[in-house]
């Protein structure tokens, strides 16, 4: 099915609205981004630390399962019976020795092989499958799964290259930075999000509307564009990182920079301002690290609330976005109490981040009809690359130009 | 025995709590509020897997009184008027000088140009206390939300 995308620019910097709006697309998106040569978060290892142990989760529109088996390897597999097609694990996570689907009692173990049929040899010699009939044959589709720094990801194609080399250094580093020690799962949230899921792949990597959008960081002092900071991108410049660092700039500079723009810099204060401290706990000093792996997740720090968001595509105008936190397996009483605390920053509910639910709503809502197209050109056209100051969109059209390779709908000429 | 008084003054609070979110009276809402209370909103997931994380997590007043300034003064969020359906108090006994109280309840929501939905249900699972010789106030509420994939976004209290 060939499929033309008109892009007035070669840089992205222009991206047509019908992207987040056509059907066709996003089938071909499910095809060649979720089932195409990417790695897919699933879940984390602290998750399903026991044998036997399931989640169900997402990879696009599919239903896969993580578990773990007898001797402590991690697999997935498509969460779809072989025999008619029903889910075979129905609840959300649980410890099992088998899979088994409730319809026929298909059984499967944990990598997904069909271990039992019922009445394949019939009954009394009568009825049953064929003696061609090959339970080898019948297995649950696999998803094969990578595992770096105890975060799971899961890929249908076998073209994918090793997830070390998928992720990069920059993006090695950054999840190693935050994942790198034994965690401890603090639990989930879940938000149901009536947009297409790549306004949120775009909202991750645009340092722009930070600040202004969410006004809490500035009005509070929490984070500003004048802090020392910017992005850093992968080599392929599909995954992201934005990050700043704590108290690196001056009061006076941030209510400058911002007096300008009407937005009021450090105009209130909290009369419980332990929402608001930071300790440090990396060798750097940064405060805020929000890392995007193409396509479905982000890693996330902001003084010391950690966490995971995984995308989870519901067609074309929804999506889900589950917010899987953390702390260390050595933190003491106050310190857990206090990650628990800062997680009142982001999730559905964030002091920060409730505003992008907002955003992308009124979005799509607003662009449906539209066959003009976005501008992103903050931090300058052209070529892509990392920025050493925070204001700028550039890493959206990072994320636009792998898009359009996957998709196969590369204007003439594309920067890359 | 509790007090038939002390039961009416209950229900009237969790009627009060309503009506003030409802009216977007985010200020008088703190007034359901004592100084030493603690307000969550959690999911039933995480409730029944004993993991501690909130939705929305206020560990005393100042707290709460933090989160209707950011409400009022940084946040965006989306256009709506709630409304909430509060079932039938049930003070379940005596706890540390107040009383336990539950309450079932279902939230409505309706965005900009009136089109409608259940944005919230689930429980109230509170303590109330009744302060020098006043009307009884929330020491603890939380708010046990049943369906906890959230539509949208959490802005207003629940």
């Amino acid at each position: 099915m060939p499929l033309n995308v008109d892009w007035p620019r070669n840089d992205y910097s222009r991206v047509p609205y019908r992207l987040y709006h056509d059907p066709d697309l996003y089938a071909r998106e499910q095809e060649r981004i979720f089932e195409g040569p990417t790695w897919s978060y699933l879940c984390l290892e602290a998750e399903i630390p026991e044998p036997g142990d399931y989640v169900t989760t997402w990879v696009g529109d599919t239903p896969v399962v993580a578990n773990r088996d007898r001797e402590g390897t991690v697999h997935a597999f498509v969460n779809r019976c072989a025999h008619r097609g029903a889910a075979v694990c129905r609840a959300a996570r649980g410890n099992v020795k088998f899979h088994t689907c409730i319809y026929h009692r298909w059984s499967y173990d944990h990598a997904g092989n069909l271990r039992g049929v019922p009445f394949h040899r019939g009954i009394r010699g009568e009825g049953g499958m064929d003696e061609d009939f090959d339970m080898s044959r019948h297995r649950l589709r696999g998803v094969r799964v990578a595992i770096f720094a105890g975060v799971v990801f899961g890929t249908f194609s076998d073209e994918t290259e090793p997830l070390e080399d998928y992720l990069g250094p920059m993006m090695r580093g950054h999840i190693g930075r935050i994942m790198g020690r034994p965690i401890r799962i603090l639990g989930h949230q879940r938000q149901r999000i009536d947009g297409n899921w790549k306004l949120y792949l775009e909202n991750l990597r645009d340092t722009y509307h930070a600040s202004l959008l969410h006004e809490f960081l500035v009005t509070f002092g929490l984070d500003r564009a004048t802090q020392k900071g910017g992005v850093e991108m992968d080599a392929r410049h599909r995954h992201n990182l934005t990050y700043a660092h704590a108290g690196s700039d001056r009061d006076e500079d941030a209510r400058a920079a911002y007096g300008r723009q009407r937005v009021r810099a450090n105009a209130l204060t909290l009369r419980d301002p332990r929402l608001l401290e930071f300790r440090r706990e990396y060798e750097d000093d940064r405060n805020l690290a929000i890392s995007t792996v193409f396509p479905n997740a982000a890693f996330q720090q902001l003084n010391n609330s950690l966490a995971t968001r995984q995308v989870q595509t519901k067609g074309i105008d929804a999506f889900d976005l589950v917010w899987t936190y953390f702390g260390y397996a050595d933190d003491d009483e106050n310190m857990t109490a206090h990650r628990l605390r800062q997680s009142n920053l982001f999730g559905p509910g964030g002091l920060v981040s409730m505003e992008d639910a907002e955003a992308i709503e009124i979005a799509h809502r607003a662009s449906r009809r539209e066959d003009g197209t976005t501008v992103i050109e903050v931090g300058g056209k052209g070529e892509i690359s990392d920025r050493a100051y925070r204001v700028n969109d550039v890493p959206v059209r990072g994320f636009w130009s792998y898009y359009a390779e996957l998709m196969d709908i590369e204007p003439p000429g594309a920067v890359r | 025995m509790i007090p038939i008084e002390a039961r009416l003054a209950i229900a009237d609070l969790f009627a009060d709590y309503g009506a003030c979110l409802d009216g977007d009276r985010l200020e008088d809402w703190l007034d359901c509020f004592i100084e030493g209370c603690e307000y969550r909103i959690v999911s039933r997931e995480n409730l029944r897997r004993g993991l501690p994380l909130s939705l929305m997590l206020c560990e005393n007043k100042d707290m709460l009184r933090d989160r209707v300034v950011s409400l009022r003064e940084a946040n965006e969020y989306s256009v709506h008027t709630d409304k909430h359906v509060i079932g039938g108090v049930r003070v379940t006994g005596p706890v540390d000088g107040g009383y336990a109280a539950r309450a079932n309840y279902a939230m409505f929501q309706a965005d900009a140009e009136g089109t409608g939905s259940l944005y919230s249900f689930g429980t109230y699972e509170a303590e109330c206390v009744f302060e020098g010789g006043g009307p009884p106030k929330f020491r603890r509420m939380t708010v046990v939300v049943d369906n906890w994939n959230i539509p949208h976004m959490l802005s207003t209290p629940i």
